[in-house]
């Protein structure tokens, strides 16, 4: 089909949608859509981590970021009933410096993805990676030390959560 | 290939048809066996033992006046039950529903759907969006009981998926590392079902089942004393029926999956010796089906069980069944990963 094989066709079909939900959740009006919008950009990603033949990562992307992280971000935006009339509207400036702000971002990514052109990049271990097997043997043998600092980053994190939310310390 | 592409079509059809067709008759069976429970009759006026019954629901589901809220944002008010209904569905695909046989030609056909690498992890991930349906529908109702109803379903979904999870992780563990549905189940022919490894897993696996598809005693985000009807208050006619079918479907689903991580799937305490006596040779499509159908008695009697917990046990409070989730379920779930990893050690299953 047009000299492209069915991987590309899929690549360039899943960025294509993952990148107009990206923008619709900026542009929507509506922060509940907005939600909705991020999480089929989620199932975008983890279809470009399935065409990587990263199974496991595609699997865990949807079950924590979509099942789990956007059901609560969902809850907290159904809960505080934002909408159009309610939410006070920023004056013009606020939006000129954002505007620059953002546009200073793109530039430093624009700049960031040029470098990428000269790098070499080597690929790590075979294309079978992804799978959760040789991901799990890598993980706990070669990156056993950052695998397990990373754990007890996500623990000071939830001690946290749990201080936080406490009404009050005994 | 066309003759591959066919048959999954086939099977998709079937085990679609067969999702539908257990959970209206669930619905049958739910009523006679809370009659029976509570020594009434039940429904015997459509047809004999009142067998037409679930035509006569759909029937009626079907054309009852459709009304949408005025003030809903319609679209996800409509996308709702779809979406729960669709998740409901897609679980079925990677369940074993019996031994793959051979044709005569030698080509090997498998009564599944697809037999995907990392079928737990797809079912874990199906399950996680499930969440969506009730809580666009809940909160596109514009109704204060819908949204309390999608936010306790939606907290108590994710609450027990956690101890789901890690009592999971230990049967994979049991089943040697595994991921994929049908080699849990295959492995289970020549040993013991699992319930003998993970009986401790196999309780909590059952009491998280229940609150993920919102049964009693877990049917809190339904409650009537409480939130009229939850979260779908404001759905009438087929919508409503989506959502309280897809619920059935979920029962049957898990069901299946409990009857295959635990029970063998469709294998059987004598299999082999009957085989034999039959005189049926490796790879016979009879085989198959006498698999299938061990498979589908035991899912039955799971969803006999679902219904004798809902008409036998009263509903949680809220802070019971979070206390339940977190507490209790969640450390036990570990404790039991951790028994199984040590006893699996001894056995000489994991090596280090």
């Amino acid at each position: 089909m047009l000299g492209y094989t069915i991987t590309q066709w899929l690549f360039g079909i899943l960025s294509f949608l993952a990148i107009m939900f990206a923008l619709m959740v900026v542009f929507s009006r509506n922060p509940v859509n907005s939600v909705l919008y991020l999480v089929m950009t989620f199932f975008c990603i983890a279809g470009h981590y399935l065409l990587m033949n990263a199974q496991f990562l595609a699997i865990v992307h949807i079950v924590v970021y979509a099942g789990a992280i956007m059901v609560l971000f969902l809850f907290v935006i159904m809960l505080m009933d934002l909408n159009q009339d309610s939410e006070p509207q920023k004056s013009a400036w606020i939006k000129i410096v954002a505007g620059i702000a953002g546009g200073l971002l793109l530039f430093v990514l624009v700049g960031t993805l040029k470098g990428t052109e000269q790098m070499n990049l080597t690929s790590y271990g075979s294309s079978q990676i992804g799978t959760v097997k040789n991901l799990g043997k890598v993980l706990f043998s070669e990156f056993l030390f950052p695998f397990e600092i990373a754990s007890v980053l996500l623990l000071a994190a939830m001690v946290g959560a749990i201080m936080i939310g406490k009404k009050e310390i005994k | 290939m066309i003759s591959f592409v066919i048959y999954k079509f086939v099977v998709c059809v079937i085990v679609f048809g067969l999702s539908l067709a257990v959970a209206a008759y669930s619905t049958w069976w739910e009523r006679k066996l809370s009659a029976l429970l509570q020594d009434r009759i039940g429904p015997n006026r459509a047809g004999p033992f009142g067998l037409l019954q679930p035509l006569a629901d759909g029937g009626k589901m079907f054309f009852k006046e459709e009304i949408i809220p005025n003030v809903s944002n319609k679209f996800l008010f409509i996308l709702g039950p779809s979406l729960f209904m669709l998740t409901a569905l897609m679980t079925g695909s990677v369940i074993p529903w019996g031994k793959s046989f051979t044709t005569e030609a030698g080509n090997t056909y498998s009564f599944q759907i697809t037999d995907i690498s990392i079928g737990v992890l797809y079912l874990f991930g199906v399950v996680s969006i499930g969440v969506y349906g009730i809580m666009i529908g809940g909160w596109a109702s514009n109704n204060k009981f819908a949204l309390l109803g999608a936010i306790r379903a939606s907290s108590q979904m994710i609450s027990y998926e956690i101890a789901m999870g890690i009592s999971v992780i230990a049967l994979i563990v049991t089943s040697g590392g595994t991921l994929s549905l049908s080699e849990i189940v295959e492995q289970q022919d020549a040993g013991f079902a699992n319930i003998v490894w993970q009986p401790l897993g196999f309780l909590i696996f059952f009491i998280c089942a229940l609150a993920e598809t919102n049964r009693a005693p877990f049917d809190l985000p339904e409650c009537e004393s409480e939130l009229v009807g939850g979260y779908h208050t404001e759905y009438s006619s087929m919508k409503l029926g989506l959502f309280l079918f897809a619920e059935y479907i979920n029962m049957f689903i898990s069901s299946a999956i409990m009857a295959a991580f635990y029970f063998g799937g469709y294998n059987f305490p004598w299999a082999h010796e009957l085989y034999q006596t039959l005189g049926l040779h490796d790879g016979s499509v009879w085989i198959s089906i006498i698999g299938f159908g061990a498979f589908f008695t035991k899912i039955c009697i799971f969803i006999s069980v679902f219904m004798w917990v809902r008409w036998t046990l009263p509903r949680f409070r809220y802070d019971q069944l979070m206390h339940l989730g977190w507490k209790i379920l969640l450390p036990l779930s570990l404790l039991n990963l951790a028994i199984t990893v040590v006893v699996e050690y001894f056995r000489g299953n994991i090596h280090l």
